[in-house]
């Protein structure tokens, strides 16, 4: 045999033993067996679902590119092939509840009008072609209200193709009453009218925050499954030295250790899959960044899964060696390398500083489109993240041996800790870093979030919802059909049109909004006012130029039109008469300028030209006042736009990003607390004699118990402050590069800090009944 | 000696750990600094009534009567105080808290019964000097050898003054000499602070340091005193 | 080790010839020095003239005088009073030890008594010994500790036996 081959034979037959120890250890090593491959598997969904982002995403842009259809270019082709093939189509998109309904209404333009992606068959007049979530909805009794809103009968489904994620709701009906020309209604030739596409992806700053928050929860599960290995370690060492004494040499012993590691890393593996198959048909369900995505979507890339699949294996029997490296496994026990020298701070500064340098350059390129370099913003973000591991050590260590006296509690728990602050610090390192990645994101959400949430000014307790119907819908309509609607309190209805100052240009253009007295003053404040009357608004804020274009007196003239066609220009003087009114916000917050009249004030034609739009009280009391409004409005007419009116509009991805980091965060917190339980719990067992022995000399419990907490509670108040201040440094460069100003949440530390800290007390807590058990006087009887 | 009434009287105890009877029906007395030996074939309960003779385990039947009360009767806080306050312990290894110094060790006892951190070190380290072990205050148990940590433990069991010392095979890991140091300073400092003894051991030159003996065989006592 | 106490002892559990008590004695005790029977005659002929034993019959047949001995209350009391008293503590103790136990294992007596008084004598030899030895000087303690292992051994002895005693009393009832 070839030394290569006893060589390989060995090693197999120590790794394998080693396998057999790992899973041959009792309930314990089961235990630990358990969250380590929870730990691992967490990590290795995680870095799947990061190779497969990319592909899940771009594959929807893609459907969604491919389905376009309005844009600012109508088809204007009326011979021809082109001509053929055209298609009317209006948006009636609409939402029911809580769900948003893409919705269009569709009609043919000529004989081969293109078919929508997903759809196979046109619908006809009073059809649909419906998306299976829809489908559902529709079928379900929740979907009893939305039924009336969407009167067509279901002739089929949308496909796949023409769906951006599994649960979205999305219809395509058949009409035989839109016109071109309408307001809202399209005249096309082609679904995806824009060629192919080449953007430049995500917007950069939601790029930055999908690398961000990756590795915002893949360091801690790092730094956790580092720790994870190193669980049990000290019955290890001791097993190991048997085997010393029965033969085993140096190598073996290593290698037997790495069989035990690698046990962890492969049961990681399957768990990893597993969990990566789980999220994946969950990805359907779950609504993420406001949508779900289709499970095929989420395909990681191969390489970059086999690559996970090597790199976790051997990283787990690296870290293993690494921590076998301080340690001689000698055959009569286990002789830890002489004392530790103190720890040095230069080179444990370095990790944290050389992050910053990483991500320094990239400051404030965020809002001039720049780029980040990916690669600067995961390695800065990783180096500050796990400069706390580097750190916290050091910092523990110097804190803890100039820790002074205090009670024996205190004293032994102090004691304890300067003996050994490096177990201290490594129990801590996990729950340390998952609060600093966790309070950078907080900023950075928050920070951002300023960005995309739109502050809107409406005064809802005057109206909640308000209605623009297409030009052509009467005033009268709208007060019949919405105003007297079930679920409303009151309706305020105004028309709206413009006036121009001259025919056939649009210079010295001011707005008209026709109403009743009680609706004009809804919206600017009346001095008096009757029947007949016009009102010039002053001061209104974005309407400076109104007092020198509406002079009484002046001739107008009604949608003046542009260029040549101006047959619809209806003529009319501004009355002498006209009062001044001063401004008023409407309810949507908005301070209408321009001229204000009467109905009966105004030409017959202006007022039927006018289009109509509505402020909408409802009346609470009534269940789905919303939606009954919402039916009225589209009874009225399909194209009718509903709108809620809202204190802020928050990009809802935003908020489902902040759910599911608070999520993650607390789920990697409550893998580590349970990591914290296992190892206090073995240490605890391993001072079973001991602490039994402090009970029968009359030790009360509580100061047993008191000085498990001082002894978590120290080194983990030091991480926390650790983890504060890291999270807040990397949270503010973060927000500089994406030229957010600083802001620090104070709640969000507070919150994520609370977390960490709740986690520590539950496993204190949690460890206490074990300690009670375990101090009985059982523990005195020799084994 | 002054004849007084016993300090410690146990009657008929009976404690049953699992299917089998540790105790099954003891009887023990000591008065007032004797020494008293326990000795015994191992598994025949000498350290079960050990811990029932100082209130660590409440034996399922029987009287233990300590100084007029009924020690049976009183609630764990109470039991846990007299150990604190009036007893001393020495078992046979692992008893000292490897973190501390030996003689915050030896001051532990004191400061668990409220004595200030100095105070307590100042009387930990007069019985440092009494075990001759002073040598070794600032080191750590780990650093010591096992004699040396022996007479650690016994001066801490003697620190608070105690009525009562439990000593559970206190030379049980040592070797003969070491075994006989640690026997003459514990039965020499306890007869100086007028501490009783009870000294639970299978080794005879071990018991020969004690007034009387009582030997538990299968749970039960017997004390030899009155045999013959 | 008293022979007269001892073929009292077995006389205690029924009357015997002369012969029957030497082949008992010597199956039980003589495992390395047999019984002369002579020994027997003349210490049976002492215990007659001090009143422990009684001639219950003399059976007439061939050879030599066939006399069947009884133990008398005196002599009951005689053997009680021998177990209950502890043996100095000695050298080469364990056959008067030994014989005790059997003996009052024979007679129904608790031998584990036997074993325990012997043990208080024991340890309070070691007692006065230690005491010593602790107030005296090296050779003293030298001394005392000989003196102190010896004993110990024999105490170990003791120990074990009273482990086994109900080992030894289905044998010896056999």
């Amino acid at each position: 045999m070839t030394p290569a081959r006893t060589n390989a034979r060995s090693w197999a037959r120590d790794l394998t033993l080693g396998a057999r120890l790992a899973v041959t250890g009792g309930r314990e090593s089961w235990v630990r067996l358990l969250l380590t491959g929870v730990g691992v598997g967490l990590g290795v969904a995680l870095l799947l679902l990061t190779t497969a982002i990319p592909n899940a995403l771009s594959a929807r842009d893609d459907r969604e590119r491919a389905r376009g259809d309005l844009g600012y270019t109508q088809a204007t082709e009326t011979h021809g092939d082109a001509a053929t093939r055209a298609l009317l189509i209006a948006e009636i998109s609409t939402t029911y509840r809580d769900h948003d309904i893409r919705g269009r209404l569709l009609r043919s333009d000529g004989p081969r009008p293109p078919l929508p992606p997903g759809v196979s068959d046109f619908p006809a007049p009073g059809e649909m072609v419906v998306s299976p979530s829809l489908k559902g909805l529709l079928e379900s009794d929740e979907g009893e209200l939305l039924r009336d809103r969407l009167p067509y009968r279901i002739s089929g489904t949308v496909g796949d193709a023409g769906l951006t994620s599994p649960n979205e709701l999305a219809y395509y009906a058949g009409s035989d009453e839109i016109e071109a020309g309408q307001n809202g209604v399209q005249r096309i030739t082609a679904f995806h009218p824009y060629g192919p596409y080449h953007g430049d992806g995500l917007d950069p700053v939601l790029l930055l925050l999908v690398v961000v928050v990756v590795v915002a929860l893949l360091t801690p599960v790092g730094v956790f499954v580092a720790t994870a290995v190193r669980f049990g370690g000290e019955r290890r060492d001791r097993r190991l030295a048997a085997l010393r004494l029965v033969g085993a040499d140096r190598s073996m012993t290593r290698r037997i250790a790495a069989g035990e590691a690698l046990v962890g890393a492969v049961l990681g593996l399957f768990a990893g899959a597993l969990f990566f198959a789980w999220g994946r048909t969950l990805a359907g369900r779950v609504e993420v960044y406001g949508q779900s995505i289709f499970p095929h979507d989420l395909d990681p890339s191969w390489t970059l899964a086999a690559l996970v699949a090597l790199a976790v294996p051997a990283a787990s029997v690296a870290v293993t060696l690494m921590a076998l490296r301080g340690v001689v496994v000698e055959p009569l026990g286990v002789v830890r390398s002489t004392r530790p020298t103190r720890r040095r701070l230069w080179w444990r500064l370095l990790l944290p500083l050389g992050g910053l340098a990483l991500l320094y350059p990239m400051v404030g390129q965020g809002h001039d489109n720049g780029e980040f370099n990916e690669e600067l913003v995961i390695g800065g973000t990783v180096l500050l993240l796990v400069g706390v591991t580097a750190l916290l050590p050091w910092i523990v260590e110097a804190v803890v041996t100039r820790l002074g006296s205090g009670g024996v509690s205190w004293q032994l728990a102090v004691r304890r800790l300067q003996l050994n602050s490096g177990t201290a610090a490594r129990m801590v390192n996990g729950v340390a870093v998952a609060v600093a990645s966790a309070i950078a994101l907080q900023m950075l959400f928050t920070g951002v979030e300023g960005d995309y949430t739109v502050e809107s000014d409406s005064d809802l307790t005057r109206a909640q919802v308000q209605i623009y119907v297409r030009q052509g819908v009467s005033v009268d309509q709208v007060d019949r059909q919405v105003a007297r609607s079930e679920g409303v309190r009151r309706a305020t209805v105004v028309s709206v049109s413009s006036l121009g100052g001259r025919r056939g240009n649009s210079e010295d253009v001011v707005d008209l909004t026709i109403g009743g007295c009680s609706a004009l003053r809804e919206v600017a404040r009346l001095p008096s006012c009757s029947d007949g009357d016009v009102f010039v608004v002053h001061g209104a804020e974005n309407y400076a130029d109104t007092p020198r274009i509406a002079r009484p007196g002046r001739m107008f003239y009604a949608d003046p039109g542009y260029g040549e066609d101006d047959s619809a220009a209806v003529p009319w003087r501004l009355p002498l008469t006209a009062k001044k009114a001063g401004p008023r916000p409407d309810p949507t917050g908005w301070e209408n300028g321009g001229i204000l009249a009467t109905p009966s004030a105004l030409p017959r034609e202006v007022v039927a030209d006018a289009r109509a739009q509505a402020w909408v009280q409802l009346d609470t009391s009534v269940p789905d006042a919303v939606d009954l409004v919402r039916n009225s409005a589209a009874r009225l007419d399909p194209l009718t736009t509903t709108i809620t009116l809202t204190e802020s509009t928050e990009v809802e991805e935003f908020a489902s990003i902040r759910t599911g980091l608070f999520v993650g965060a607390a789920c990697v917190l409550a893998l580590i607390g349970a990591s914290l339980l296992v190892t206090q719990l073995e240490q605890l067992r391993e001072r079973r004699k001991l602490l039994s022995t402090l009970v029968a000399f009359g030790t009360r419990r509580r100061t047993l118990g008191l000085s498990v907490l001082w002894q978590t509670a120290v080194p983990v108040a030091l991480g926390l402050l650790l983890a504060s201040a890291v999270g807040l440094v990397l949270g503010g460069v973060l927000l500089r590069m994406v030229a957010v100003p600083v802001t620090v949440d104070w709640s969000g530390v507070l919150t994520m800090t609370a977390v960490g800290a709740g986690v520590v007390l539950a496993v204190t807590a949690l460890s206490i009944p074990p300690l009670l058990r375990m101090t009985r006087p059982d523990g005195l009887r020799t084994e | 000696m002054k004849p007084t009434g016993p300090l410690l009287v146990a009657t008929g105890l009976r404690k049953t750990y699992g299917p089998t009877p540790a105790l099954d029906g003891a009887d023990f007395s000591i008065r007032p600094g004797e020494v008293v030996a326990v000795m015994g074939p191992s598994g025949s309960g000498k350290s079960t009534l050990l811990h029932c003779l100082a209130g660590i385990v409440t034996p399922d039947a029987g009287t233990i009567v300590y100084d007029g009360r009924e020690l049976s009767a009183m609630s764990d806080s109470r039991r846990s105080a007299l150990r604190r306050g009036e007893f001393g312990f020495v078992f046979q290894f692992g008893q000292l808290v490897p973190e501390l110094t030996c003689l915050e060790n030896v001051a532990l006892p004191l400061r668990l019964n409220g004595t200030g951190r100095r105070a307590a070190e100042r009387a930990a380290l007069a019985r440092l000097e009494q075990l001759e072990v002073d040598d070794v205050r600032n080191k750590r148990p780990g650093e010591i050898s096992g004699g040396q940590g022996q007479r650690v433990a016994v001066a801490r069991a003697l620190a608070t003054e105690p009525r009562v010392v439990f000593a559970d095979e206190p030379t049980g890991a040592l070797d003969s000499l070491n075994g006989e140091r640690v026997m003459h300073l514990l039965t020499e400092a306890s007869r100086s602070t007028g501490a009783a003894v009870v000294l639970v051991t299978h080794e005879a030159r071990v018991a020969a340091y004690s007034d009387r003996e009582v030997v538990v065989r299968d749970g039960r006592s017997r004390d030899l005193e009155r045999v013959a | 080790m008293s022979i007269s106490h001892t073929l009292l002892g077995l006389l205690e559990s029924g009357p015997r010839h002369g012969y029957d008590l030497k082949r008992s004695f010597d199956q039980r005790f003589g495992h390395d020095r047999p019984l002369h029977y002579g020994q027997v005659y003349s210490t049976m002929s002492r215990l007659l003239k001090n009143g422990l034993v009684e001639v219950e019959a003399i059976e007439p047949g061939g050879g030599p005088e066939r006399k069947r001995y009884a133990i008398t209350d005196a002599g009951v009391s005689d053997v009680q009073q021998w177990l209950a008293t502890p043996e100095k503590p000695d050298q080469y103790l364990h056959s008067t030890l030994y014989t005790k136990v059997v003996l009052a294992l024979l007679t129904g007596r608790d031998a584990s008594d036997v074993l325990d008084t012997q043990r208080a004598e024991h340890l309070s030899a070691m007692r006065v010994l230690t005491r010593r030895k602790q107030q005296g000087d090296l050779a003293d303690q030298l001394i005392c500790d000989h003196a102190l292992f010896h004993l110990e051994a024999d105490l170990r002895w003791l120990e074990l036996t009273a482990a086994r005693l109900d080992r030894l009393a289905t044998e010896v009832r056999r």
